[in-house]
């Protein structure tokens, strides 16, 4: 069912020179559409945006793109010519390479062997090892990365320099066009620097990129165009540096998004949690802090600083080395997850798939998973009364689903996320520690976070309190009440986050200072 | 009805569904076989296997397997001849038995969780010690039941429906209720699923894990005490190669060996058709290699669906 509308090249204003060019693209799975009716264009040496809501079709576009899915109808040109990729690797020969989100090396290679994988210089029914380190080094120029000897096991490197390996095998084929879907989600942030620095190299050499992100902040960085995917359609393509980000946001949602940020009256009450120089194995070395009800602390600090070593150490998943964790004035003797849960509190793990969700099985089993002994008596667990409970926060959450009977894996990030939200709201905890809450989702699902959050920090009758940990500062800035950063596994005071800047967190961040107050009034 | 109820449908009755076509062909090929008489022995002999594989459905639910199923079920029977040959109270003899299967899969259980090593190594290992233990116990010879007991006859034979097909029907009942409406239960799930998550939500997981070995180790001790009814003796060498039957049953019933997955109504009805299959192919003079190249098939195909039906999910 390829190509069965043809549309004439007239209908937009594009360069003839355009690098891609994708016109009426349009493909369903059974009763779904996933993508309706979409142009994009690509102009050499660009960097294109994608970006929508989870679901929007983004992902569904680009594998139409890289050839893992054939479209239903429409038409594609490489540099004008007409172009049909059959499958991933056809695509990445003609010009056409994909940077996917989850890494697809092969650990037990090496450096040069992933680089030509599946494309190996052959000698007769020998690999050309000498070809094959021709191309490896060749492609490995591109990064001046010291870790990137082509002889190395891939499985022995960082993330960023496999991804690096990645970027390398569509370089060593020559594309003229790279896609990086969400390139930034599992990398540190000097790693993220570096990626953009390179991004930007290989825009000066012509090479056409689209760039699919969360991180609107990213494509202001990076892209000079973007496209706004919705319910797989393209509704608008802007030029970045004259659209703004509100802007962006009401496109993608379809509606006005006003505050992201939702804060209503909160009364903060008597101490909850106090947490007196808590340390772990490695880390954290030293964490004190003291929670109060109705009171949102946020951590902030580099990814590897301990923030989260801290909340697992706070939550007895780690083990506890030394100091003293109190839940409403009340020494614990007993550091488990299960105690804590006992004690009225709950965490969230940053890690959805692997720890958070238990993806094999149903929503409504995740989200009582906690709280089984609720259901019924003497070990009864009732199914009715299970699924009903889990019904309530599906309506009250907005998570999409078919019913609370679905695998929780089938659901899209942001939705399961809001399910691994109601397993604390459920189990009704007065503590939730919530890590990276808002990783990988997207932005309609984020504000739904944000609102019960507020909602649950603010409730009149029994003000809950949520210690968060974010790499965004933004939404540190915007959801907290204080701010505390942790630095070489040594948490600062929390400090409100009115009297500070994103500037004084990231100066402490480095360690470029060791308390945590505004500059100005050192 | 929506797609997610279908789709447990579908995962209950394809086996169900395979058992009947199976046995309908073997009707078709020999009108014989639809008699009453076969298909109480199709059922008796279903039910060493059957029983034993309740208890590695909950192991195979949990994450877990245990290879040593069978030599659990040789060792406790020459346990349980013994005691018999000493004349001791039938209760006793139960007791006595089930508990030291229970105690057999204990040690596989605690050796796994408290060591955090792969059940498969473990199990390999006691699979070998106690089908060694078994023979060191007996000097390698079995021990014949004394002709005057004749208590246990009725359990595997005699007229009727024998009491054991009655046990493993009333055991596929309770531990259907237990996995799907205990907290138990839905903790063996969860831990299969994911370990993780488990532990993230306060599970006693070492705890559940050590208890459902020990649950698949008395299972086993009663499909000793059926197979000692069956043959009137405890033989060391009894079983051998079983515990692929029995993991093979909790597959084609659908169960996942990653976890998370399984029943064991599922477990009763792969036992039941690959002991179709092997009547079946007795009566139709079909040789016992063939038999054996069918089975392997349909455990293969099982496997096949099972993937298949996953991927659409």
């Amino acid at each position: 069912m390829l190509l069965t509308v043809v549309r004439p090249m007239t209908q937009e204003k594009l360069p003839a020179t355009a690098r891609l060019s994708m016109q009426g693209i349009r493909k369903t799975f059974g009763p779904t559409i996933a993508l309706g009716h979409v142009d994009l264009a690509v102009l050499p040496g660009e960097v294109h945006a994608l970006v929508g809501e989870n679901g929007a079709g983004k992902s569904t576009l680009m594998k139409v793109l890289s050839g893992a899915h054939s479209a239903d109808a429409g038409v594609m040109f490489l540099d004008g010519v007409p172009y049909q990729p059959r499958n991933p690797l056809h695509a990445r020969a003609q010009g056409v390479g994909m940077i996917y989100q989850e890494l697809s090396i092969a650990p037990h290679l090496t450096v040069e062997e992933n680089i030509v994988l599946g494309m190996e210089p052959m000698m007769g029914p020998f690999v050309n090892r000498r070809e094959m380190r021709n191309r490896a080094m060749e492609a490995l120029a591109h990064f001046d990365h010291p870790d990137l000897q082509p002889n190395r096991l891939a499985g022995t490197l960082s993330v960023s320099a496999q991804q690096l390996i990645e970027i390398g095998r569509s370089l060593a084929m020559g594309c003229k066009l790279l896609v990086f879907d969400e390139p930034t989600s599992s990398l540190a942030q000097k790693d993220i620097e570096r990626l953009f620095l390179l991004i930007d190299r290989l825009k000066a050499q012509g090479i056409s990129i689209v760039y699919i992100s969360h991180f609107l902040e990213e494509v202001k960085r990076l892209a000079s165009r973007l496209t706004i995917l919705r319910d797989g359609s393209a509704i608008a393509t802007r030029d970045v540096a004259s659209t703004s980000p509100e802007e962006i946001v009401s496109l993608m949602v379809g509606r006005d998004v006003n505050d992201l940020y939702p804060r209503s009256e909160r009364m903060r009450g008597e101490p909850i949690l106090e947490i007196n120089q808590l340390a772990g194995k490695s880390k954290p070395q030293d964490a004190s802090l003291t929670l109060h009800r109705g009171e949102v602390i946020g951590i902030a600090g580099l990814v590897g600083s301990g923030r989260t070593e801290f909340l697992r150490t706070l939550f007895g998943l780690d083990a506890v080395a030394a100091g003293e964790v109190k839940i409403s004035d009340v020494t614990s003797n007993n550091n488990s997850p299960a105690a804590r849960w006992k004690q009225g509190i709950g965490m969230l793990s940053e890690n959805r798939k692997e720890e958070g969700l238990a993806l094999g099985l149903s929503i409504a089993d995740n989200i009582t998973l906690s709280s089984l002994d609720r259901l019924g008596r003497l070990g009864y667990v009732s199914p009715a009364e299970m699924k009903s409970r889990s019904a309530r926060w599906i309506e009250k959450l907005g998570i999409k689903c078919q019913g609370p009977q679905q695998r929780i894996g089938a659901l899209s990030g942001g939705n399961q996320q809001k399910a691994a939200l109601a397993r604390l709201l459920e189990h009704d905890v007065d503590v939730l520690l919530l890590d990276e809450p808002t990783r990988g989702i997207d932005i309609a699902a984020k504000a739904r976070l944000y609102e019960a959050i507020d909602e649950i920090v603010a409730d009149p009758v029994r003000p809950r309190s949520v210690i968060v940990i974010s790499s965004y500062l933004p939404e540190l800035f915007g959801i907290c009440d204080r701010i505390a950063v942790m630095s070489r596994g040594v948490l600062t005071e929390a400090v409100p986050v009115h009297e500070i800047t994103a500037e004084d967190v990231m100066r402490v961040a480095t360690g470029k200072s060791d308390t945590l107050t505004h500059f100005s009034s050192l | 009805m929506n797609p997610t109820k279908v789709k447990s449908i579908i995962s209950l009755f394809g086996p169900f569904l395979a058992l009947i076509v199976v046995y309908a062909i073997f009707g078709a090929l020999n009108p014989r076989f639809f008699t009453a008489d076969v298909a109480l022995n199709i059922l008796t002999q279903t039910v060493i296997v059957a029983t034993a594989a309740i208890g590695m459905t909950l192991i195979i639910i949990s994450g877990g397997i245990d290879l040593s199923v069978a030599s659990i079920l040789a060792l406790c029977g020459v346990i349980a001849a013994w005691l018999v040959a000493r004349h001791v109270d039938p209760v006793l003899v139960f007791c006595g038995t089930i508990a030291f299967g229970a105690f057999c899969g204990f040690c596989n259980g605690s050796v796994t969780v408290w060591m955090k090593l792969m059940p498969f190594i473990v199990t390999l290992g006691t699979m070998q010690i106690f089908r060694g233990s078994a023979k060191v116990f007996t000097n390698g010879t079995p021990i014949n039941l004394p002709p005057e007991v004749t208590t246990w006859k009725a359990w595997m034979g005699g007229s009727g429906l024998p009491h054991g097909v009655w046990l493993m029907l009333g055991l596929v009942i309770f531990f259907t209720l237990i996995l799907r409406y205990t907290r138990f239960g839905r903790h063996i799930y969860a831990v299969g699923s994911n370990e993780l998550t488990a532990t993230l939500c306060g599970l006693p997981v070492a705890r559940i894990k050590i208890f459902v070995y020990s649950i698949g180790g008395a299972m086993a001790g009663l499909a000793a005490i059926m197979n000692m009814a069956k043959s009137s003796q405890g033989d060391p060498t009894t079983a051998m190669g079983m515990e692929l039957d029995i993991i093979a049953a909790v597959v084609i019933g659908g169960a996942s060996l990653s976890g998370g997955e399984g029943s064991v109504l599922g477990a009763l009805v792969g036992a039941l058709l690959m002991t179709t299959i092997r009547n079946g192919c007795v009566m139709n003079g079909i040789p016992t290699p063939w038999t054996e190249v069918i089975t392997g098939a349909i455990i293969v195909i099982a496997v096949i669906i099972d993937r298949l039906r996953h991927k659409r999910a």
